[in-house]
């Protein structure tokens, strides 16, 4: 017996969750990027479920370009954090408000 | 219990496990090392589903190339003490509630739309025989029908690279001139 894709989606729920609440409530910045990881790969599971419950290749193709993202973002996202260190000496969310006023 | 259902589970258990642990470790190189084990986990899941060619991107990508850029930018970052004792933000009881309540949306959308998840089965199940050929279908769909986005995304890569460089390299001119 195959696994229900309901089950791959609630698991991808269950880890867009977990990486929600990282997101939010974190204050280093790392982490943050690396909870922003977990959600790209909660997207992946499903793109790979209905892959694979509808027989077609189109989501692995999906997925790929997700993970081309996901490389993209962590590269210019700790760019940026070196960058903001630099500057302010800090890499926590709470102490950089450069934007605010 | 069939083997496929005992492998789910395992994974499942592997990846929200470890993540759960990256989001809350105090040692942000703990994260990055159960961040690994919850990469590993999804790899596994592809490998489930047939998906081989995509389970090696994910070891190559992730665990090879962004988890070991997380790792470097670690090492170039002092931890300070505060930081180990003040690890969440002050909002955190308010992002966890908001965080709830998409989740239980997201779970009610799931719960409620079960029934039209009942794909009829494709034509022929997936045997050992067409899962070698993966990473051939992959390659042909994504060089035909693809083209264009695949090409965009390689310009992509290419921005993303000159914008890491560009922002962390330093300036060198204010101390030169």
């Amino acid at each position: 017996m195959e696994v229900a894709t309901s089950h791959y989606l609630i698991l991808s729920t269950l880890l867009l969750f977990i990486g929600t609440v990282g997101v939010l409530t974190r204050r280093n910045i790392i982490v943050i990027l690396m909870s922003i990881e977990l959600i790209l790969n909660a997207v992946n599971i499903n793109l790979i479920a209905f892959s694979s419950a509808l027989q077609q290749i189109h989501g692995q193709v999906f997925s790929i370009f997700v993970i081309t993202d996901a490389a993209a973002e962590a590269a210019v996202g700790l760019g940026i954090l070196i960058a903001l260190f630099r500057n302010k000496e800090t890499i926590r969310v709470d102490e950089i408000d450069l934007l605010r006023w | 219990m069939s083997i496929d259902s005992i492998l789910f589970y395992l994974f499942a258990v592997i990846i929200l496990g470890s993540a759960i642990m990256t989001i809350t470790r105090r040692n942000v190189v703990h994260s990055a090392i159960w961040l690994i084990g919850a990469l590993v986990g999804v790899a596994g899941l592809y490998l489930l589903q047939g998906a081989e060619f995509l389970a090696g991107v994910q070891i190559i990508v992730y665990v090879g190339g962004i988890t070991v850029l997380f790792l470097f930018v670690i090492m170039l970052v002092p931890v300070r003490e505060e930081a180990l004792t003040h690890r969440f933000s002050n909002q955190k009881w308010i992002a966890v509630f908001c965080s709830v309540v998409v989740f239980v949306i997201l779970l009610a959308f799931v719960v409620h739309g079960v029934g039209s998840l009942d794909f009829p089965a494709g034509d022929e199940p997936i045997e050992l025989g067409s899962l070698t050929k993966n990473s051939e279908e992959v390659g042909y769909v994504l060089f035909s029908e693809y083209l264009l986005p695949f090409e965009l995304a390689s310009i992509l890569l290419l921005v993303a690279i000159i914008g890491a460089v560009v922002m962390s390299k330093t300036r060198n001119s204010e101390t030169e001139g």
